[in-house]
């Protein structure tokens, strides 16, 4: 069976101005990653901000080139495929339903764009799917004539969802699609995207820094820390037996509604990961509390994790 | 004994439309964390500023009593609130980049804050600024006391905040969503260092949050407001275990909880949205999206007890706690 | 689904200042009077703009002794009805005005949103045609090609169309820049629609109304030019009535018959006014909005 999503030694870089008088920075925002996601899926990454996941995002959606390695989607090379066919195979849904809609549109617009770019269906088979996927999501017909200022935070993020799901696309990228709304409107988006993609057959890469949101929706996840996957595992697992300090200390993070319980020391220190500026050994060192010398010095290779998975720690 | 912070009855309008704070109405004892839990636009953000007198232009208050250590709030004049401001009272905001004037060091703001409110010398001041970052766990403070806000890290920006309102020894700490802008791991080092400062300073925090997880974890007490009002008041660990309003339950059910994830089930949501409420509402804001919602809801609703601290503003009677579903 | 969210926020608090909107609702009244009295004021005024009636020469206005009946604002120096003329010469100004905002609006939103959105070399070349563009002093190339070519109208509007469009340009290649990684362009990206259809219908909407402000100070900017250029003899040939040219015509008679150049002179001064007063209002209304 071919993946959705094969990603092959990825890496991204970026060159940043230092300023006047400062040398110019190499930003290594994703470093060699490799994965699959099978069809039908969901994978989840996780990592804090500025870790390379919405880079990531960005590249399988090929709306920026990699510097190196290969993104196959349902098979065939991201970059072989023209902007149609790719809009057929996957679509996103970005983390803002404020940034992501048009202002200066209709709400029925925005969600027809998909299909009118392809420019080969018929204005009543645009009007019939339009009319189809806002039910589906959840929105009337009278919204579809509305601005997006017009609609609350849910109502436009089951829009933007609406878009990416008009032209019936195989895989969909959800870049932190609830870290915007308030957690009663969050409940229902994880539920209207978890049924869509049961009912549709859907593969989805759920990208978000809230690991109970993660946990709920994906059956795989990554973990990501300074542009590499350091653990990947079946989620289960790897909520059950997190094999990476890092996996342990986010999961430690995590404040669950529970009383009394106070909020755990994690113990990871203020030393911020700085892509511009990548440890030695492995890149996690300066804030792991069992870190040994040879952390600092060698970076540990991936190692297989049992069921699926790997992490890339000395001592794991 | 009277609170630290007693607030009754809060009205906030803006420009004579739309209220944003429906008589809200809650007390902070000394020493004692007390969250106020809602989602955006419940009006939360709002009251903080109200109390602090930092309305935006157009922003009008109102209140039957709002008192801070027995002085009534509403009846001074700028002047004295300001010097009450960052002295007796202090606040910190969700992105503190925005709070710390990007054209001066981290050291001379603190300082300055010092000097304005208790004069002194400059030096003295600095000298007290190194030891509260020391406090508040910012490493090699002397050499942060030279740097720019856009050098320090977002966590670090914030223990900077914490210090600087912590540099006259306030009885009480206004914290607005404090952790939202943060990462997951600094957000648990921001909260273990509120937690730490109100052990050891005897400090209150009034804590504006959206997170009910943070709720759980740091309050002493708990005021659930929606749209405007504070709708549920009990202290956290009762509140938990036996949330009455019908919002404060449903909101419950939402949060995922790690390690109880039951992936083929839906979460628990709320439906719809938080309705208009113009001029003129009366009855429960809440009526639209609650299942158990019948006539009587449009008209005024008792606020009933459900316990010695406990009371909500529902038309239900209260219910013996039950396990709340994950 | 009911209604959204109206509960206000201390963010919303009304940020445009009572006076600001006045000056807006002025600056539209003016805008708005004198586009009508050009568009159909000669339907009211009895008198031709270029008939002649030299018994009746340098006749003062209403409010004057000895003015003539039906001549409300008096007669020229060759006895025309200055009404009417001045009636024709608003219908110029603002002819020009808006000619000249269409053409150097066409050039710079065009160079401006090509440089914001592909960067790179493109935006190099669009930089280097501003910077070209600036160091050309506006008035004396007008005056030269004008009075090399020769005057009419058509030929002040491509001179000014040609010289006046680099803050359109500059405006255009900054906001475009801003809102170019959006993620709705993003999206509309993903959506496979075409580079034709992100700039037209994601960036250019989105920017419009920073280029609207533009819009109304370069048209000022463009009238008072052109009334520079006619009083110079160098703009509108005559006997067409352009405000600039009447206050050149009438300079002659100006210590005797003061009004030949200050109803003229008036004329300007409150269009142009009222022009910048619309313009200042639009920026108080769109710095409200935040360019998403």
């Amino acid at each position: 069976m071919t993946s959705a999503i094969e990603v092959r030694n990825l890496r991204c870089e970026f060159r940043v101005n230092g300023g006047w008088f400062a040398a110019e920075k190499r930003v290594i925002a994703v470093d060699d990653v490799t994965f699959r996601v099978p069809a039908g899926s969901v994978l989840g990454i996780v990592g804090e901000s500025g870790c390379g996941k919405s880079t990531l995002a960005r590249l399988i959606l090929g709306l920026l080139k990699p510097t190196a390695g290969t993104v196959l989607v349902d098979g065939k090379r991201l970059f072989d495929l023209d902007r149609k066919a790719r809009a057929r195979l996957i679509q996103p849904v970005f983390q803002d339903p404020f940034a992501s809609l048009n202002p200066r549109h209709r709400i029925k617009d925005i969600v027809a764009l998909p299909l009118t770019a392809q420019g080969t269906f018929s204005r009543a088979e645009i009007e019939r799917r339009v009319a189809q996927i806002l039910e589906r999501v959840g929105l009337s017909a009278a919204m579809g004539e509305r601005m997006p200022a017009q609609l609350s935070g849910g109502q436009r993020q089951r829009a933007a969802i609406a878009r990416a799901l008009v032209l019936e696309p195989r895989i969909v990228i959800c870049d932190e699609p609830t870290s915007a709304l308030d957690v009663s409107v969050q409940a229902q988006i994880l539920n209207l995207l978890a049924d869509l993609r049961r009912d549709l057959g859907l593969t989805y890469l759920f990208i978000s820094h809230n690991l109970a949101v993660v946990e709920h929706v994906a059956s795989e996840v990554a973990v990501m820390y300074l542009g590499r996957i350091v653990e990947r595992n079946e989620t289960d697992a790897l909520f059950r037996a997190p094999g990476h300090p890092y996996t342990q200390a986010l999961l430690q993070s995590v404040l669950t509604p529970e009383p009394g319980r106070g909020v755990p020391d994690i113990g990871l220190g203020d030393a911020m990961p700085d892509p511009s500026n990548i440890p030695p050994g492995c890149r996690f060192n300066p804030r792991c509390r069992i870190a040994v010398e040879r952390c600092r010095t060698v970076a540990p290779s991936p190692m297989a994790r049992p069921p699926q998975g790997m992490v890339e720690c000395h001592l794991a | 004994m009277s609170a630290l912070l007693e607030v009754e009855d809060l009205v906030v309008t803006f420009g004579g439309r739309s209220a944003a704070v429906r008589g809200a109405s809650f007390r902070v004892e000394k020493g004692e964390t007390h969250c106020l839990v809602g989602e955006s636009g419940c009006g939360k953000s709002v009251t903080a500023l109200s109390i602090m007198n930092l309305l935006a232009r157009g922003g009008q208050r109102s209140a039957k009593r709002m008192s801070f250590a027995g002085t009534d709030l509403l009846s001074l004049s700028d002047r004295e609130m300001a010097r009450l401001r960052g002295n007796r009272i202090s606040m910190i905001f969700q992105e503190p980049m925005t709070s710390l004037n990007p054209a001066f060091t981290v050291g001379s703001q603190m300082a300055e804050v010092l000097t304005r409110h208790k004069g002194g010398t400059r030096a003295a001041a600095l000298e007290r600024s190194v030891e509260l970052m020391g406090r508040v766990g910012i490493t090699a403070p002397e050499m942060r006391l030279g740097q720019f806000p856009h050098q320090l890290s977002g966590g670090l920006r914030q223990r900077v905040m914490i210090a600087m309102a912590l540099m006259c020894d306030p009885q009480l700490l206004v914290a607005d969503e404090p952790t939202t802008a943060l990462d997951v791991t600094v957000q648990a080092q921001i909260l273990r260092l509120l937690a730490t400062l109100k052990r050891e300073l005897g400090l209150a925090i009034l804590l504006i949050t959206h997170d009910l997880g943070i709720v759980a974890r740091v309050a002493d007490r708990v005021s659930v407001m929606y749209a405007g009002e504070v709708v549920e008041r009990a202290p956290t660990a009762e509140l938990f275990r036996s949330p009455q309003h019908p919002y404060t339950r449903g909101l419950l059910s939402c949060v995922p909880v790690p390690g109880r994830v039951q992936r083929d089930r839906p979460l628990g949501s709320i439906p719809g949205v938080v309705p208009a409420i113009g001029p003129g509402f009366a009855g429960c804001a809440f009526r639209s999206r609650c299942s158990q919602a019948d006539a009587t809801c449009e008209h005024e609703i008792p606020r009933r007890q459900a316990g010695g601290t406990h009371d909500y503003l529902c038309r239900l009677a209260p219910q013996v706690s039950e396990p709340q579903p994950a | 689904m009911s209604e959204p969210i109206a509960i206000q926020g201390p963010l919303q608090a009304p940020l445009t200042s009572r006076v600001g909107m006045t000056g807006f609702a002025i600056g539209i009244a003016i805008v708005g009077i004198i586009a009508v009295a050009a568009l159909i004021g000669n339907q009211f005024v009895p008198h031709d703009p270029f008939t002649q009636d030299l018994g009746n020469r340098l006749k003062p206005p209403f409010w004057m002794e000895g003015t003539q009946a039906g001549h409300l604002l008096g007669t020229d120096q060759l006895g025309r009805d200055y009404l009417a003329r001045l009636v024709y010469g608003a219908r110029i100004s603002l002819l020009i005005g808006i000619m000249t905002v269409i053409t150097s609006g066409v050039i710079g939103i065009t160079l401006g949103v090509l440089g914001g959105f592909f960067g790179g070399r493109v935006d190099d070349a669009v930089l280097f045609a501003i910077t070209t563009r600036l160091s050309i002093p506006v008035v004396l190339v007008a005056l030269a090609v004008v009075g090399l070519m020769g005057s009419g109208l058509g030929l002040v509007v491509a001179t000014l169309g040609l010289l006046l469009w680099d803050r359109f340009a500059v405006v255009a290649r900054a906001t475009t820049m801003q809102i170019r990684n959006l993620d709705y362009v993003n999206a509309a990206r993903c959506a496979g629609a075409s580079t034709m259809h992100l700039l037209v219908k994601e960036i250019v909407p989105n920017i419009a109304s920073h280029l609207a402000v533009v819009a109304t100070l370069e048209m000022a900017l463009a009238i008072l030019l052109e009334a520079a250029l006619s009083f110079l003899g160098l703009g509108v040939p005559p006997p067409l009535p352009s405000w600039g040219l009447m206050i050149a015509e009438g300079k002659d008679y100006m210590f005797f018959s003061a009004w030949v150049i200050m109803i003229p002179g008036v004329a300007l001064f409150v269009l142009v006014l009222g022009i910048n007063l619309v313009g200042d209002g639009l920026r108080n209304l769109l710095g409200s909005e935040r360019l998403r």
